[in-house]
Parts: structure tokens; C-alpha cells; sequence
């Protein structure tokens, strides 16, 4: 430790931080544009002048580690001054085009240009102009704005894992961009906006919307994977204008996935606005009067039997459990969320959670992934990994299609064969993982949405057994979902009841009435052509064409709502707009029904709602935060590992830009899926 | 100063890039020079070679994306951390260039001693438009160079690799004749003079006479 003196406060810091940490410690604040906590220190813009007694010269605090016994000044005549300096010098040749400049009201060059800026210019030369650089569909440039801070250039490198952006030429003519003109591969593009500090890097869909001050924000979660990223959702009147990440340390860090961030245009196209009935064939607009009235005719002396619910990817815990408690008084088994027939068991919560925590995936030493992709189901989480990897040595077995993680992994295979060598001992991994303290595995969706999925699954727990990843410490067994109902779902256990049907068996006529909460993923051509199909959500997709009743619901930026990400970590949408026409909260959809068929849930209230999901599983009542697991408990899934078969591992999301309605939906994420769709394809090969 | 941005829409790149056995018997001497993990740091000379292949192979010396592609590939690095390093540098040309490429230092030690004439002397006896360009036979490039470090003997006409000094118009002329057939002067000054001493011979320490000639100090 080391003892340092800001302006006059004594602060002691660990040796080998910079001043500026020093600086920030004593809470004074420290001009900055190249430095970022989470990359790499660059020291290039100088902003962060401060004055060191004994020290002739003002320093880059940025970049300056500090000594014992340092009294450092951030405020005296020579550090306004070299301030003065630098911005004086940044300003040279930056544009005066705030007016017409996303970045405005939210640029640091402007806020700090009040602080340290002159009134008027010195410098009476042409300004330089740069070219704008074209890096696809997301991120709009303005080059001439760039103050070459090169942050853009170490996000890339460093947490995207997507080295194609660097500075070319230099002095006057010196250029970012990725020199040979390509878009940028990488699905966490979007966070260039957020960490260019000026309006060089900006949304070029939200290009000329809106200004920061015109905006409400409501703080809120992503649904469009399981990761549950902390947003914070912008809307002016009825339209979400852009989602940004919300800080969340354990969740997200301070990152946002692309399809995150750039689906909203999807949210207001193709949405169910008003009930709709099919009479002779076709889709009539109705009210929700008639439509509750024709579900509950075709209801009327059907058994609990021939009823049936499936739960979609985007569907909240709140109307989960209301259709269950729904189906549940109409005497239904028949409930299930693996829509695509994923062979998850729900006995213990450890078999179906990413157990590890995204946070714990920091301190594993040896890792394995076994059918997934983790850069497509969760690009968050596998920067995550990637922050590992770039931390130290970390050896990486991947089993499933080669694909590019952005960082390096051994493919040791592309199925089930590799589990059985691993369990053997035969290939050499084995011996990593038996050598690694803290390793662990993740499974991903597309290991067990297969015939022997329970195999697989029971496979990988005794992989986990095996190895030591299963200890009263660490819990190294996760299981990587992509959306984000999931887990939820399975808490409140939405599966079958005792006989129940399972998707399979619901469709092909295995149920006379359907109920779909959002369930777009399954195939809808093989309902049974008698079944009645009542669609609830929000979107016209899959499931609403075949609808023979179409409810409307709300998206999650319309609702509060609680979503349980793949950690097993409660968390709460609230509603940034109201559901548009007659759309309705879907959990209040399900309660005003029941009423009309004579079994009214007891809730009328949202909070009575939560209490009820409390009942159904404690997790529902502690949002936000999520114990780390251990396991004592070695017994594994109910599936036999002897049932592996040979067929590989497929990817289980054959496009990360449009993988549910809302994505679908989008015109941006079209857009995407064209400019990156083949290269993407190929590199899942 | 050429637009360095945009290499990769530019028809004159070839497609593919190899080094040939010469450059590969030197690759292999630098790659030998640094560590395992830090080969990066062989980027420069590698650039270098692949310039030097491209003047020996096809007469003109220059480094094209293809090649900076294959650096990477060879050195486990990103391309574009070539790239970074390429245009960095101006002595790597990222366009072909003449078979002679002349790079004319015109900064004030070399300007004020007549570099002006020596640039004269090029466009007419080239056949240069100006500087970046190429004469129509294809066997002279222009470039204006900053400080070439040697102003001792300014003006200097830097040709591919060797340097010209003391030039004036007519002598830049006879050296530009002089490649044009198919000769290559010997290097250095073109007056004569023993690199960078005195002209007309040595001027001090030239034994007792210059002694007594100089009052004694008081
Ligand atoms: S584009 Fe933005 S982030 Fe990148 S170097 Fe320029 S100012 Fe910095
Ligand atoms: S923030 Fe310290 S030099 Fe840029
Ligand atoms: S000024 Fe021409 S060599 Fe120095």
C-alpha cells in the first residue's frame, strides 16, 4: 500500500495503481478520454494532467503509478493551465458540428470543453477532415469528430476479441478505422458507441432520433437472451427510442449484446395491438369479450386432458404462473417451456443454472463447453470468459461445431464421442481437468435439444463428478440457456405434470385446445389440425398465424415483470410505455379470463401475483442477487450416459440476429443478418 | 501524400503473396533473432523483404496487402496490426512504385543548398508529373521525402536504397541518363568528395603551417 496526498486528503491505494485511481479514491475527479477502466492504459490524450510536487512537469495520471508518501495536486494554476493546453490542442481539429452531432448533451468533449475549453479559437488553419469508415448495419461513424483516444481500437482487441480496428498512417494523417473497409464482426459492436467519447462512434440506427434530454429512462432487463443484461430503456411518448447497458458488475459489467441493443425497432412493427378470432378461416378483429367468450365455448366439456400450455422464450414469470395456476384449475397436466424439446430435468435446480455465476467464471482454471456457442447464446457471458482468458493462461476444451469464440479453444470434437473420452480418460483433456482446481463445463441448449439429450446431460454431470468441478466450494456444472424464460419457468416448474404431455405429445393433435404464452419456436405445422390454438404475446409470428385466437400482450418494455436469468438470478423489467391498443399485461390477460370461465386466480394485484410466485419457488422473492452454489450432493440427472449417440452437436441458434419475434421483427436485425449472416454461417461449420 | 485507407478496393493488388526461397533463407535469420512469444516484433524486417521480393521479382518495390496478410498469418498477429505498422512507416510504399524510386529530400538544409533544381532536374529527365508520381515508361517514381540525415551533403537524391549527395541539375540529370541506360552510378557524393569531409580535401589539423597561421590564443 502506498499513501498518497490528493489536494490536501491522504488516501492509501494498493502499489501499482495509477494517480488518477489515487485521485478518484479522494473523489476528485479526473478529466479523461483515452482511459477506461476496463481496458488497456493508453495514455495518449493527456487530458488527465496532474500535478506531482517535486515533479517539474504536470503527469498523465492515467498512466502514472503511484510512490509512498506522493502528494499529488488536481486542481492548482499549472494543471488548469496544461488542461487548458490539451483541450485547446483537441479542439484544433475537431469540427464545431455539435449541433448536428448524436453525441450531443452526452459527449465528454463537450461537458469538459466547459471546464478547460476558451471561448473562441487561436487557430485560423483549415481544420483536417477525415473519411468516415462504413463498419455495417450498427455503428455510424464520423471520422472528422475521432480525437484518436483509441479506445475503440483496445474494446475491439481486448473485450470484443475482434482485432480489426487500429490506427493507420499517423501525425496529421493518422485514421481509425479497419484499413481494408469490412463491417465489424462482432456482436458486441454496439458498446463502440457507448465508450467513443465523442460523436465519432455513434447508433446509426438512432442517427438524428432524439436528444439525451428529451428522453424518460426506465431502468430495466434485457429478454433477448438469458443473460439478463441490465438496461436502461430511453423512450420518448409511445416509443422506445434505445436501450442502453446499465451497469451490473456480477451480470453485464457495463456491456450490451448487439440484439440487445438494436432490436427495438422490432417492437413496434408486427405487434398485436387487439384480440383477433379466426371465423371461417380467417383472422377478424374482435373484443376481448368475444375472444375470451370462443375459448371459453371450446373449453366447455373439453377434459383437463385435451388442454394444453406451452410457454415461449420471451414469456415473464408473472404470467407463467398464472397460466399454470390457469391449467392447473382446469385440471391440465399438460405444460411445458422446452420448446424446442430440450431434455432439461427440473428435479434440482443445479442441473438446469449456470452454477459457476457469470462473476465466478473470473476464477475457474480449466474449462469445457459442450454443444455451445457461447459467442452467439450469450455474448456477454462469453466476454466474460474472454476476460478470463486474457488474464492468464486458461485451457479451453470445445466439443460441438468449430466455431470462432474470440478466443482460442481446442475442438476435441463435434459429439457425444468426446464426453465418452473424457469420461474414459482416453483424451488428453482429461488430464487438464483433472490437474484444474476450480474447472468447469457449460452445456449448452444445443447439447441437449436432441434424442439423447438426457444422455448428454447425465454425461456432463459426470464429467463434472468426475473432475472436481462439484465441490463444497465451487460448482462447476452450468448450463447455458438462451432465453430469457427459462429458468424461470422450469422454477416454477411450467413442465409436465403427472402424465402430462410434452410438446411432442401436444402437438399432433395430442391436446384439442392449445394455449401458446409466446411459444413461436415450436413448430407450428405439427398441431394437430382440430387443435384450437389460443396465441398469447406480441408479436404476429409463428405462433399468431396459426392462432385460432390471438390475445395481445405486452413486450417487455411494457411490463414489470420478472425474469430469471440462466444464473438462476431474479430480476424485474419495469415498464417503460404502455402495451400499444388493446393489448393488455399478460399475467392480467390470463386473470381476467379465468374470471370469465367462473376460476378466478387469486391475485388481483401485481404484488400478490409475486406473492404467489414467492409460494411457488423463494427465488422469485430475492431478486437481484443469487448465493454462489456448492455441491454436496453428487447424485446426477435421472438420464443413463450410456444412451450417447454419434450424431454431432449442431448449433443451436442458427442466426444470433433473429432468434425470437421481436429480433425477427426488426428491420436492423434483417439488416445484420444479411451484412453478417454468411460469414457468420460459416464460421459455425 | 497518397490516401493510405483504402488499399483493399485497389485493382493493382495482387491476390496472392509468397515469399520466395531468398526472402524465406532471411526469414529465417530474423525469426531466429527474437523469442517464441514475441515474433510480433519481427513485422518490420519481415516488411522490409517483402518490399525488397516485390523490386527484385517484378522491378517494383513495394509491399502489397496481400503480402502484410501473410505477415500476419506468419507472425500470429491481426492484419491490421500490420497494417498499423505499414503506413506508419513512409519508407514502405503501399503502392507500386517505378523501378527507380526517387525520394528527393527537400527540408530547408538540402532546399537551401538547391534542392529545388534537383527536383527540376527529375521531371524533365524522368519524365515525372510531379511528387507520387510515376513516369509513363514506368521506371521513375517521386516522392518528397523529409530530412534524409544526411544535410552534410545536401542536396540528396535518394534512389531506392542509395543515397546521392551534392547533387545540382545537371549532375541529377546525368544520374537519371545514367539509370535510364541501365547503369548504376556508384553512391555517395557525386562531386567526389570523401563522404561527408570537406570539399576540396581535409581543411584542419593539416600540420605546423596551419599553425603558425593562426594567432595564439590570448
Ligand atoms: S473513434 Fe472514438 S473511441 Fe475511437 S479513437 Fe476516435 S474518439 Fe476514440
Ligand atoms: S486519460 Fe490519461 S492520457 Fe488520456
Ligand atoms: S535536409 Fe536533406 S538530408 Fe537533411
Amino acid at each position: 500500500m502506498a499513501k498518497v496526498t490528493v489536494d490536501g486528503v491522504e488516501v492509501e491505494v494498493p502499489n501499482g495503481a495509477s494517480v488518477l485511481q489515487a485521485c478518484e479514491l479522494a473523489g476528485r475527479e479526473i478529466p479523461r478520454f483515452c482511459y477506461h477502466e476496463r481496458l488497456s492504459v493508453a495514455g495518449n490524450c493527456r487530458m488527465c494532467l496532474v500535478e506531482i510536487e517535486k515533479n517539474p512537469k504536470p503527469v498523465a495520471s492515467c498512466a502514472f503509478p503511484v510512490a509512498d508518501g506522493m502528494v499529488v495536486k488536481t486542481d492548482s494554476p499549472m494543471v488548469r493551465q496544461s488542461r487548458r493546453g490539451v483541450m485547446e490542442f483537441l479542439l484544433i481539429n475537431h469540427p464545431l458540428d455539435c449541433p448536428i452531432c448524436d453525441q450531443g448533451g452526452e459527449c465528454d468533449l463537450q461537458d469538459q470543453s466547459m471546464a478547460y475549453g476558451m471561448d473562441h479559437s487561436r487557430y485560423h488553419e483549415n481544420k483536417r477532415a477525415v473519411k468516415d469508415k462504413d463498419l455495417g448495419p450498427l455503428v455510424k461513424t464520423v471520422m472528422t469528430r475521432c480525437i484518436q483516444c483509441t479506445r475503440c481500437i483496445r474494446f475491439a482487441q481486448e473485450i470484443a476479441g475482434v482485432p480489426e480496428l487500429g490506427a493507420t498512417a499517423r501525425g496529421e494523417n493518422m485514421e481509425i478505422g479497419t484499413y481494408v473497409e469490412k463491417a465489424l464482426s462482432s456482436e458486441l459492436s454496439g458498446n463502440l458507441i457507448d465508450i467513443c467519447p465523442v460523436g465519432a462512434l455513434t447508433s446509426k440506427p438512432y442517427a438524428f432520433v432524439a436528444r439525451p434530454w428529451e428522453l424518460t429512462k426506465t431502468d430495466s432487463i434485457d429478454v433477448l437472451d438469458a443473460v439478463g443484461t441490465n438496461i436502461r430503456i430511453d423512450a420518448r411518448g409511445s416509443e422506445v427510442l434505445r436501450i442502453l447497458p446499465r451497469l451490473n458488475e456480477d451480470v453485464n459489467e457495463e456491456w450490451l449484446a448487439d440484439k440487445a441493443r438494436f432490436s427495438l425497432d422490432g417492437l413496434k412493427r408486427r405487434r398485436l395491438d387487439r384480440p383477433w378470432l379466426r371465423r371461417d378461416g380467417k383472422l377478424v378483429a374482435v373484443s376481448w369479450q368475444e375472444a375470451f367468450a370462443a375459448i371459453a365455448q371450446r373449453l366447455q366439456g373439453l377434459s383437463g386432458a385435451r388442454i394444453g400450455a406451452i410457454a415461449g422464450d420471451l414469456a415473464d414469470a408473472e404470467s407463467m404462473v398464472a397460466l399454470k395456476d390457469l391449467m392447473t384449475g382446469l385440471g391440465s397436466p399438460n405444460l411445458d417451456c422446452r420448446q424446442r424439446g430440450e431434455k432439461l430435468e427440473a428435479t434440482r435446480r443445479d442441473f438446469y443454472c449456470f452454477n459457476t455465476t457469470i462473476a465466478g467464471i473470473e476464477e475457474t482454471d480449466a474449462l469445457l463447453l459442450v454443444g455451445t456457442n457461447p459467442r452467439h447464446e450469450a455474448p456477454v457471458l462469453n466476454a466474460r470468459i474472454r476476460k478470463r482468458v486474457l488474464a492468464g493462461s486458461l485451457p479451453i476444451a470445445a466439443i460441438g461445431a468449430a466455431a470462432d469464440l474470440t478466443y482460442g479453444a481446442e475442438w476435441i470434437g463435434d459429439g457425444p464421442a468426446a464426453l465418452r473420452a473424457l469420461l474414459a480418460g482416453t483424451h488428453g483433456f482429461s488430464s487438464v481437468l483433472s490437474a484444474a482446481k476450480r474447472p468447469m463445463v457449460i452445456l449448452g441448449q444445443g447439447a441437449v435439444a436432441r434424442a439423447d439429450g438426457a444422455a448428454v446431460l447425465a454425461a456432463a454431470w459426470e464429467i463434472a463428478a468426475r473432475f472436481g468441478m462439484l465441490g463444497a466450494d465451487w460448482h462447476g456444472f452450468n448450463m447455458l440457456h438462451s432465453a430469457a424464460a427459462r429458468v424461470g419457468a422450469l422454477d416454477l416448474g411450467f413442465l409436465p405434470g403427472p402424465q402430462g404431455k410434452d410438446v411432442a405429445a401436444m402437438l399432433g393433435g395430442g391436446v384439442d385446445l392449445l394455449w401458446l404464452l409466446g411459444a413461436d419456436e415450436i413448430d407450428t405445422d405439427a398441431i394437430g389440425a382440430g387443435t384450437f390454438v389460443v396465441y398469447q404475446g406480441h408479436h404476429g409470428d409463428a405462433g399468431a398465424a396459426r392462432a385460432d385466437v390471438i390475445l395481445p400482450g405486452a413486450a417487455y418494455t411494457e411490463k414489470s415483470a420478472t425474469y430469471v436469468n440462466t444464473e438462476g438470478r431474479a430480476q424485474r423489467t419495469a415498464a417503460a410505455l404502455h402495451p400499444p391498443g388493446e393489448a393488455r399485461e399478460d399475467w392480467k390477460i390470463l386473470r381476467a379470463f379465468s374470471d370469465v370461465i367462473g376460476r378466478r386466480l387469486p391475485y388481483d394485484d401485481l404484488d400478490a401475483v409475486r406473492q404467489r410466485l414467492g409460494e411457488a419457488h423463494p427465488v422469485f422473492t430475492r431478486t437481484d442477487t443469487v448465493p454462489r452454489l456448492a455441491c454436496t450432493d453428487m447424485t446426477g440427472p435421472a438420464g443413463d450416459s450410456g444412451g450417447l449417440s454419434d450424431a454431432p452437436f449442431v448449433p443451436f441458434l442458427a442466426d444470433y440476429y433473429r432468434t425470437d419475434p421481436i429480433s425477427r421483427t426488426s428491420p436492423t436485425m434483417a439488416e445484420c443478418a444479411r451484412t453478417f449472416g454468411p460469414a457468420l454461417m460459416q464460421a459455425a461449420e | 501524400m497518397t490516401d493510405q485507407t483504402d488499399a483493399g478496393a485497389d485493382s493493382v493488388q495482387p491476390a496472392h503473396f509468397a515469399f520466395d526461397a531468398d526472402s524465406e533463407a532471411e526469414i529465417s535469420r530474423v525469426l531466429a533473432r527474437y523469442p517464441a512469444a514475441k515474433q510480433a516484433s519481427a513485422v518490420l524486417p519481415l516488411l522490409y523483404l517483402a518490399q525488397r521480393q516485390m523490386g527484385r521479382l517484378t522491378g517494383s518495390a513495394w509491399v502489397p496487402r496481400a503480402a502484410m496478410d501473410e505477415i500476419a498469418r506468419r507472425l500470429g498477429i491481426a492484419p491490421i496490426r500490420v497494417y498499423e505498422v505499414a503506413t506508419f512507416y513512409t519508407m514502405f510504399q503501399l503502392r507500386p512504385v517505378g523501378r527507380f524510386h526517387l525520394q528527393v529530400c527537400t527540408t530547408t538544409p538540402c532546399w537551401l543548398r538547391g534542392s529545388d533544381e534537383v527536383v527540376a532536374a527529375c521531371r524533365r529527365t524522368a519524365g515525372v508529373g510531379g511528387f507520387g508520381e510515376t513516369s509513363a515508361d514506368g521506371l521513375f517514381t517521386m516522392t518528397e521525402v523529409e530530412c534524409l540525415g544526411a544535410c552534410v551533403n545536401a542536396p540528396i537524391l535518394q534512389v531506392n536504397d542509395d543515397f546521392y549527395e551534392d547533387l545540382d541539375g545537371p549532375r541529377t540529370e546525368a544520374l537519371l541518363t545514367a539509370l535510364k541506360r541501365g547503369e548504376v552510378p556508384p553512391p555517395g557524393s557525386t562531386i567526389g568528395r570523401q563522404t561527408s569531409a570537406p570539399e576540396g580535401g581535409p581543411q584542419t589539423l593539416v600540420g605546423p603551417a596551419l599553425a603558425a597561421a593562426t594567432p595564439p590564443a590570448e
